[in-house]
């Protein structure tokens, strides 16, 4: 008979499994896809920036980069197209201690919510918004976005795209954001620290993630996999503190990548606690307390 | 601190009431949009909300405001919004995922005019069916329909209670004329209300599930930061939550879904009558057109016709049983209502051809007045 080889005791696969639902695990995310990428940056800042990790919640829209909440080992919410952030402004208005991050993707945040991001940024809600941007609608099989490049092709616009995409760290900036940071999945240091300082820093955070689609927008736009991390690697110009206005994306001249903007402005909830509940301010002051 | 429940009598419009109402039953967080004829609520709800400790905010659209309470509901506080007809229809997306993600909140409708932008300052009770089935899919849903201030108040009650035992968002369809009209409201003392909050989990956190029915076809809900690890979609999902592509798994959470209403029908449903005993014509009606029904019942006795009315407090699950058993035995129905028959059309069906129902209908814009119903019930009966 033959032997059945006893499985050895679990050992952690990855060092991010604690924060996985691997039991959910194979993903539906394409091969050359780079969410997973920018999915695992975000996770090793959730576990690097100390934060109570009990208390920190994942909302989702729809979209490839929509079912990274659904990997997630956290309380994590996938919501509708385009409402993560709404959604979560409700969360973070009903339990102030919860850390909040909307991941999500470039159509699912600044098409059809777009709206949404322009007004929780206004009002500098307390969340962090990490926005996989991959030039197109991945999920149903690459449609033009508000973020694809001039004359690139998508099934929507079979000949080139008429429009001019979005510069997303402008938007964010233009709104309110106090943190506005861009990177590409292949700089994943980089977004890891970012994203670590943006969870921990107060006020509306924004980092833009470039990531590649080779299934459905490199196959249109004559390119290979890895030509887009080519790209990536040879284009990329690091410029903290870039001026917002210059931040359109143009893949022949250069992407600049940085954190462009980090300033402090009171948020919506210590507003609505110094003009509404003032006795709320009181009582979770130590100091008065004490 | 000012006390959520304002006990004492008072002279309130529909709109303050429900504000009132939604207060007394816990309600901490209102995400709103402005739109007449429901700006009330949101107007009451900011000067209101932080005396309680609650937290109003006027959102970008009805979409994110739907939104907004269905997070608020996640973040472990009973919440709501109101609107009117154009904002109810933006609303109807996120409706649908609260229906799916069983989430408590209550969504209040004083209706206008419509099609479209409609009559903004005029009352109709024109989104009746949109109500039943505005969001796509199919599934239960719980709707209400107060004839007066004082009634909005209690109901906004039962509307939270009734949401928070079963778990989805619960309507109040009320109507232009009841949220403008300043009437006689009573607010009791706090003691003597009744107040439910959703059934809470117990157990080992690690093995929870968060959609495992309990005893009456609920499951108990905990909130967001309390170490369960819930993952909520709108995706079909099983009883953990995770999202599955199969049939099974969808007919599994549509008969959660569904038959959580379904079974607990004489608990939600709510009707009320006047002179219905021995009544051989039966008025059906709701809102504010039961206060003219009533009134033409009261001229229809006068006159020698035997009528009664069936006042109909909860409108969605339909009280079909009630209508099916009157139908055994009187002559006819008579449907009144501020459209041109949605309700009516929900009468004919429970009435089968057993007996004949007619419509007192108006395109709205206006109350129906009480003659218009006698003369149909002294031209047909």
């Amino acid at each position: 008979m033959q032997e059945i080889p006893t499985p050895s005791k679990k050992q952690p696969d990855h060092p991010l499994d604690d924060l996985i639902r691997t039991d959910r695990i194979p993903h539906i995310w394409c091969p050359g896809c780079g969410i997973g990428t920018v999915f695992s940056a975000c996770l090793a800042a959730l576990k690097g920036s100390g934060i109570n990790l009990q208390k920190t919640v994942m909302v989702s829209g729809i979209g490839c980069s929509g079912r990274a909440a659904g990997y997630v080992k956290l309380d994590s919410f996938h919501t509708t197209h385009g409402r993560a952030i709404p959604f979560a402004t409700g969360l973070k208005l009903a339990n102030p201690e919860l850390n909040i991050v909307v991941f999500s993707g470039d159509g699912d945040l600044f098409a059809i919510g777009g709206n949404h991001f322009i007004h929780a940024a206004r009002r500098n809600m307390d969340i962090t918004v990490i926005c996989v941007n991959n030039l197109n609608y991945g999920m149903t099989g690459g449609q033009v976005a508000a973020t694809t490049p001039h004359l690139a092709k998508s099934t929507t616009t079979p000949i080139g795209n008429p429009e001019t995409p979005f510069n997303l760290p402008l938007m964010a900036y233009a709104c309110g954001a106090t943190y506005v940071a861009r990177w590409t999945m292949l700089h994943t240091r980089d977004l890891t620290d970012s994203i670590t300082e943006a969870i921990c820093k107060k006020g509306f955070s924004f980092i833009e993630a470039l990531s590649p689609c080779p299934v459905n927008y490199g196959r249109r736009n004559k390119q290979k996999p890895l030509d887009m991390l080519k790209v990536y690697q040879e284009k990329a110009i690091i410029k903290n503190d870039a001026d917002p206005s210059t931040l359109d994306i143009d893949f022949e001249k250069g992407i600049i990548l940085g954190k462009f903007i980090d300033l402090d402005r009171p948020t919506f909830i210590e507003e609505y606690d110094k003009i509404y509940r003032p006795r709320r301010l009181q009582e979770n002051d130590p100091e008065l307390n004490s | 601190m000012k006390p959520a429940v304002l006990t004492g009598e008072y002279f309130m419009t529909g709109d303050v009431a429900c504000a009132e109402g939604a207060l007394a039953a816990g309600c901490r967080f209102f995400g709103g949009y402005p739109i007449t004829p429901a700006t009330e609520i949101a107007e009451r709800m900011a000067i209101r909300l932080p005396h309680v400790d609650g937290c109003f905010i006027q959102m970008e659209d009805e979409i994110a405001a739907m939104a907004a309470i269905l997070g608020a509901s996640w973040g472990g506080v009973k919440s709501m919004t109101a609107t009117s007809g154009p904002g109810f229809s933006l609303m109807m997306e996120n409706i649908g995922l609260g229906i799916c993600t069983e989430t408590p909140c209550v969504v209040v409708n004083v209706q206008r005019g419509g099609p479209s932008t409609g009559l903004p300052t005029h009352g109709a009770q024109s989104d009746m069916m949109q109500a039943r089935w505005g969001s796509h899919g199919h599934y239960e849903i719980i709707a209400m329909a107060p004839s007066s201030p004082q009634e909005i108040f209690y109901l906004t009650i039962t509307a939270f209670n009734l949401s928070e035992k079963y778990r989805l968002p619960v309507l109040i369809m009320t109507d232009e004329i009841i949220g403008h009209m300043s009437e006689k409201v009573i607010i009791p003392k706090a003691k003597l209300l009744e107040i439910v909050s959703r059934p809470k989990p117990k157990g080992r956190k690690d093995r929870f599930k968060p959609f495992t029915p309990g005893p009456n076809g609920v499951a108990p809900m905990p909130a967001a930061g309390q170490g369960y690890n819930l993952h909520i979609t709108g995706l079909t999902h099983n009883e953990k939550g995770y999202p599955v592509m199969a049939v099974e798994t969808q007919a599994e959470m549509m008969t959660r879904i569904t038959e959580k209403i379904q079974r607990n029908l004489d608990d939600i449903i709510r009707t009320d009558s006047f002179l219905l005993d021995d009544a051989e014509i039966v008025v059906v009606s709701y809102g504010i057109s039961a206060r003219t029904s009533m009134a033409a019942v009261a001229e229809a006795r006068k006159l020698g016709i035997k009528a009664g009315l069936l006042r109909l407090v909860t409108i969605w699950p339909f009280p079909e049983d009630q209508i099916r058993k009157l139908a055994d035995r009187v002559k006819g129905f008579v449907t009144v209502e501020i459209n041109l028959g949605q309700i009516h059309r929900e009468v004919e069906r429970c009435a089968g051809n057993k007996v004949p129902v007619f419509l007192v209908g108006h395109p709205g814009g206006t109350v129906i007045h009480p003659d218009s119903v006698v003369n149909l019930l002294k031209e047909t009966f």
